[in-house]
């Protein structure tokens, strides 16, 4: 087990005050992702809450550790998860999609401290990233690059372009994830346009696969754990996760890509969240 | 043959032999020696676009990526955000339009410090045919915010862009020939600026706003003009699209009443539009003719062949300027329909 009884529950009581802020920001903003949000949050946790090698404090320090959160519509996932790593203050995220905010929808890395990339338009992160880990090799860096993708995302080429290339380019600082949620917009992504078999197809391109439950912290440690260990060849971690998690009338419902929620529908999800961790 | 560089002169370049590319695989290779946070890039045109030539000297600070210009592009931008320069080069078909996006949204959205060097531009690259061409993207590129688009008339002149667009802390794109352009300048020490027009010749009857291989076709139908017809005919390099020097072009207004454009792409969108754009604002009239590729893809044929058939070369511009001294500063004599 690579992580202690007590780190587990630290990030157990990390995600479980992010999933309330997701819900809070939805509202605030009228309307978000949060069917997404909530599949990648425990990605982002486990990142920012255990490995990630940044200064909130100093968000373009040249050495840290860079995050390209590549399904970048989960903003309202990623807005409250750099507040409460202290890049900036929670009550911002009051603004967000309103007049002028720095937080859109797709939070903009000009305007939002801790963003290393201004994704929204699918399949340009990963490119991105590799470019960032390239510029580390060159410059003879450590920093790792994180690179988050959907997996609806996948059905854009782009992403076979970045991936043959980090096969070719025997890319080992690059560490990407799969927010393998089953779903897109249209329906279930195997019934739109499917990708599986999804290892398979990674595996052919030259990437160590590791198949993990993207809930599960100890999981996601091995996995980041593993790839830290730099074996020559591009790791991907394809974490299996629900769209909607901790929201019971959201889990795995196509519907909730995309929603507002309304006073009655916020407390019955904040209500859900906290039978999630036990704190009926 | 030794290319030695004193200072940061390239007129020692053997400019009448090398092509427009070859001066800026050299050129490039020169500011890695200076700048180790240029890198290069390609999409497996390492070769033709000539920034193979940087990626001998500094195999680790170059990466081809193969046929996959979006990729290309995207990395670019990321090598940016990791504190490098990135020089990208492809054609200008595949820059402009196949990464058109990651243009626009990963590089100019972000504001990234990344060179695009299009080669194969305009109808350069004749025999290959359309799928080849490019007479849109200077039209795409100066759309996009934060882009700097500069269309050098020769080796020299691409020299100087490409030094000069490393005190630009932000995109830029070049776009250049395929090679085997003539040269035009005798030297670099004409005073290029980015932003800045450059008066070729003096005159007073009439202007011709050009760009890129059409410079020396203007200079050349300029003199024939001012030998054959006694015209004094004003000739204005433009080669900063945007941000384009209006000075320049309402100066050439206001002095000469006549103005043509002309350039190696679609007569929509581009320098013409650009300058017009400026004129129509200004509220000062004048008699206007823009020339370029028409809008219709280019037939098949050496470039030779497609200057004179499209009427770009110096032949064409003679016929325009007459054209235009034919016409009044305000054409229309019917005054009831104005208010």
């Amino acid at each position: 087990m690579p992580l202690t009884e007590l780190e587990f529950k630290e990030l157990q009581e990390k995600a479980c005050k992010l999933r309330h802020d997701i819900i809070d920001t939805t509202v605030w903003a009228g309307g978000a992702h949060i069917g997404g949000g909530m599949s990648v949050l425990d990605i982002l946790v486990i990142l920012y809450f255990k490995y990630l090698n940044v200064d909130p404090k100093n968000p373009q320090w040249e050495d840290r550790d860079r995050v390209v959160l590549s399904k970048g519509h989960a903003g309202v996932g990623y807005a409250p998860v750099l507040a409460e790593k202290g890049y900036y203050d929670k009550e911002l995220l009051k603004e967000f999609n309103h007049f002028k905010s720095p937080f859109g929808m797709h939070l903009d890395g000009n305007k939002v401290p801790g963003v290393d990339a201004s994704t929204g338009s699918l399949g340009h992160g990963l490119p991105m990233a590799l470019g960032m880990a390239l510029g580390a090799r060159v410059q003879k860096k450590p920093w790792f690059t994180y690179c988050i993708v959907g997996d609806g995302e996948l059905n854009e080429g782009t992403n076979w372009e970045a991936a043959m290339a980090a096969s070719h380019f025997k890319v080992d600082n690059l560490i990407t994830f799969i927010d393998r949620n089953m779903q897109m917009i249209d329906g279930r992504v195997e019934d739109i346009m499917g990708i599986e078999p999804l290892a398979d197809k990674w595996k052919a391109f030259g990437f160590i696969v590791k198949e993990v439950d993207g809930h599960d912290y100890n999981q996601l440690a091995e996995a980041i754990e593993y790839a830290h260990t730099k074996p020559g060849k591009p790791v991907i971690i394809i974490a299996k996760t629900i769209k909607g998690k901790s929201i019971d009338f959201m889990e795995d419902q196509t519907k909730w890509h995309y929603g507002s929620i309304d006073s009655e529908l916020a407390k019955k999800a904040h209500e859900s969240v906290n039978k999630m961790y036990g704190k009926v | 043959m030794g290319h030695e560089v004193t200072g940061t002169t390239w007129t020692v370049y053997d400019s009448d032999t090398l092509t427009q590319a070859e001066i800026y695989g050299l050129v490039l290779c020169d500011l890695g020696k200076m700048n180790p946070k240029i890198v290069g890039l390609s999409a497996d045109l390492a070769k033709s676009t000539k920034i193979g030539k940087f990626g001998e000297m500094f195999p680790e600070r170059f990466f081809n990526v193969g046929i996959a210009e979006q990729n290309m592009f995207g990395i670019a931008a990321g090598l940016a955000k990791s504190g490098l320069i990135p020089f990208a080069s492809t054609m200008a078909s595949f820059a402009a339009m196949r990464s058109c996006e990651q243009v626009r949204t990963d590089i100019c959205y972000q504001n990234l410090n990344v060179k695009i060097i299009a080669t194969h531009s305009g109808i350069s690259f004749g025999a290959a045919g359309t799928t080849h061409h490019c007479t849109e993207d200077i039209a795409i590129m100066r759309s996009f915010a934060n882009m700097t688009v500069i269309v050098p008339a020769d080796g020299i002149e691409t020299a100087l862009a490409v030094k000069a667009c490393l005190d630009i802390n932000g995109p830029v794109y070049i776009r250049i020939g395929r090679g085997f352009e003539p040269t035009f300048y005798k030297d670099e020490n004409y005073g290029f600026q980015i932003g800045k027009g450059v008066e070729l010749v003096q005159g007073t009857d009439v202007t011709i706003i050009c760009t890129g291989v059409t410079v020396l076709q203007s200079v050349e139908a300029a003199k024939f003009l001012r030998e054959n017809d006694g015209l004094s005919v004003r000739v204005i390099n433009i080669h900063t699209i945007k941000p384009i020097d209006k000075e320049i072009i309402m100066k050439a207004v206001t002095e000469t009443r006549r103005i043509i454009t002309v350039e190696e792409h679609n007569v929509d969108g581009g320098l013409g539009s650009a300058v017009a754009d400026v004129i129509a604002s200004s509220g000062k009239g004048c008699s206007f003719i823009k020339r370029g590729v028409p809008d219709e893809y280019a037939v098949v044929g050496y470039p030779e062949d497609l200057y004179s058939y499209y009427k770009l070369d110096s032949n064409g511009i003679i016929e325009t300027v007459r054209e235009v001294m034919g016409k009044d500063f305000e054409e229309d004599d019917n005054w009831e329909d104005e208010v």
